[in-house]
């Protein structure tokens, strides 16, 4: 390990991995706002909702992301003349805007999925009870069935964001310069591939770390109302969320 | 809206008519007809299968009926043939506006998980009916104290016993102020020790006069608080009638069977 060559890089480093938070923090919210509507629409008795949410998710899910990303980017570039008839070319000769709609749409289809089975997971007498109390089909899904859902979703929903966050080094392939493109190109111009891969190896590593303790805080806060068995042990999250709430 | 509200004693609370259910090939209901008037305590009784649950279920929508006619209140509930021939509400609307007449006590409570009792008392009447928040939490700790678990208000439904769930999904179904309640084996779910607290709050509504139409096993307690009971029998009606004569001088075979093995 080269710790001069780690000390050099370290700005562009951080650059790079604030681009990559950056993609993160706006894929995930984007994708759990495309999830929901698809989740729903999924579960519907009506063919022309459910058959459309079918098809977003299966090919989002079906194909790798990489090709995904290189149709929209490289793939959509041919038919730049068309696009730019229609106003939207500055979006897709872009490239961090084509990246964010492809990790979006990604996660999105994979979030969908993970709701769907959340959904289907609530109580139907949670439903009952909300229907007999007279609450109209949108009121139920938005005070009874989402937030049951979302408790349901949690963990799953945790591993997708971490997932989606590594998966944000793909984007460099369509010239995004996030932290793995500078790593890359450091590797390439100094020969160190330990010194480089490490240390990028590590700040993913503490990324991750940051996203599983923030989500895990929420989890415990979403199940305060769930007692502990008599003699558990609170978990290290549970004590976490004592501390900021007293 | 107001015409459905009526205080008429004339006007039924509940009025069914001719009702039909079937699952399947599971003909469940065969043609019921039964009348609840304002103050009337109705229980229905009758050997697991018999059609109660779904019965009180057509009441408020929950099953929709494939024949018949739901009448709450004077208003009858619109039907429609829907989807692939099945029957259907005509106007989900008219149908939540009559559930928010219609309080509804579950064998499993159903208290929603997620929410404090005070935020399951408080949920529909905020969200449904548009009521002030802080005038409902008012109302929710009066009818807390008044099914005895006052000190309950700020607990999650998993730190309660079944007995106080119970009791807190009767305050809930109470927060509507509604003018019929509907109970479906309330206390099935309890443990025996605890069906005692639960059947007490259950008559100290009935003594208030309140509209009540139960589906219960506890016989010795529809014999005391009811107006009214009806046996039902492989989809009808085989039997009803004052309590003294359901349960002291029954005509059908069947029902004096049903006592002899469940009194």
């Amino acid at each position: 390990m080269d710790f001069g060559l780690i000390i050099d890089s370290w700005p562009a480093l951080m650059r790079g991995a604030v681009m990559t938070l950056t993609l993160t923090a706006i894929a995930v919210p984007a994708g759990l706002a495309l999830a929901l509507p698809l989740a729903v629409a999924r579960l519907s008795h009506r063919l022309w909702l459910r058959l459309p949410s079918y098809a977003v998710i299966y090919v989002f899910r079906g194909t790798p992301l990489l090709i995904q990303l290189y149709l929209i980017y490289y793939g959509l570039g041919q038919f730049n003349a068309v696009l730019k008839s229609w106003g939207v070319w500055w979006f897709f000769r872009n490239e961090l805007y084509c990246a964010l709609l492809v990790l979006s749409l990604n996660t999105g289809a994979y979030t969908a999925e993970i709701f769907r089975g959340a959904i289907s997971g609530v109580p139907s007498g949670f439903i009952e009870a909300a229907q007999a109390s007279g609450m109209s089909w949108f009121t139920r899904l938005r005070r009874i069935v989402l937030p049951s859902a979302f408790r349901l979703a949690w963990p799953a929903y945790t591993n997708e964001v971490v997932f989606l966050m590594q998966a944000t080094s793909l984007v460099s392939l369509i010239t995004v310069i996030e932290l793995f493109r500078v790593t890359k190109t450091m590797a390439d111009r100094t020969f160190d591939i330990y010194t480089m891969y490490i240390t990028t190896g590590l700040i993913y590593l503490m990324i991750s770390y940051g996203i599983i303790l923030l989500f895990g805080l929420i989890e415990a806060y979403l199940m305060r109302h769930m007692p502990l068995a008599p003699n558990a042990r609170k978990t290290i999250n549970q004590r976490a969320l004592a501390v900021l709430m007293r | 809206m107001g015409v459905s509200r009526s205080v008429d004693a004339q006007v039924p609370a509940v009025e069914l008519r001719g009702l039909h259910k079937l699952f399947g090939p599971l003909h469940v209901l065969k043609g019921i007809d039964m009348t609840a008037h304002k103050g009337d305590v109705v229980s229905i009784i009758g050997s697991s299968g018999s059609g109660k649950s779904t019965l009180l279920r057509c009441i408020n929508l929950l099953e929709v009926p494939d024949e018949g006619e739901v009448i709450v209140g004077g208003e009858t509930i619109g039907m429609a043939k829907g989807r692939g021939g099945a029957r259907a509400p005509s106007d989900m609307k008219q149908v939540n506006r009559i559930r928010t007449s219609l309080g509804m006590v579950f064998q499993n409570f159903n208290l929603w998980s997620h929410m404090t009792v005070l935020e399951n008392i408080i949920e529909a009447p905020v969200h449904v009916l548009g009521k002030p928040k802080a005038e409902m939490k008012a109302l929710a700790h009066e009818l807390l104290g008044k099914v005895g678990i006052a000190e309950k208000a700020d607990h999650f439904p998993a730190q309660l016993s079944g007995g106080q769930q119970q009791r807190a999904a009767i305050a809930r179904a109470l927060a509507m102020q509604p003018d019929v309640l509907l109970f479906d084996e309330p206390t099935s779910a309890l443990d025996p020790e605890l069906v005692g607290e639960v059947l007490r709050v259950i008559q100290a509504l009935a003594e208030e006069g309140r509209t009540m139409i139960m589906v219960t096993h506890e016989m010795s307690f529809a014999r005391e608080v009811s107006s009214k009971v009806l046996f039902l029998h492989e989809g009808l009606i085989e039997e009803q009638g004052t309590p003294e004569h359901v349960f002291g001088t029954p005509e059908s075979e069947r029902c004096r069977q049903f006592l002899a093995t469940n009194f």
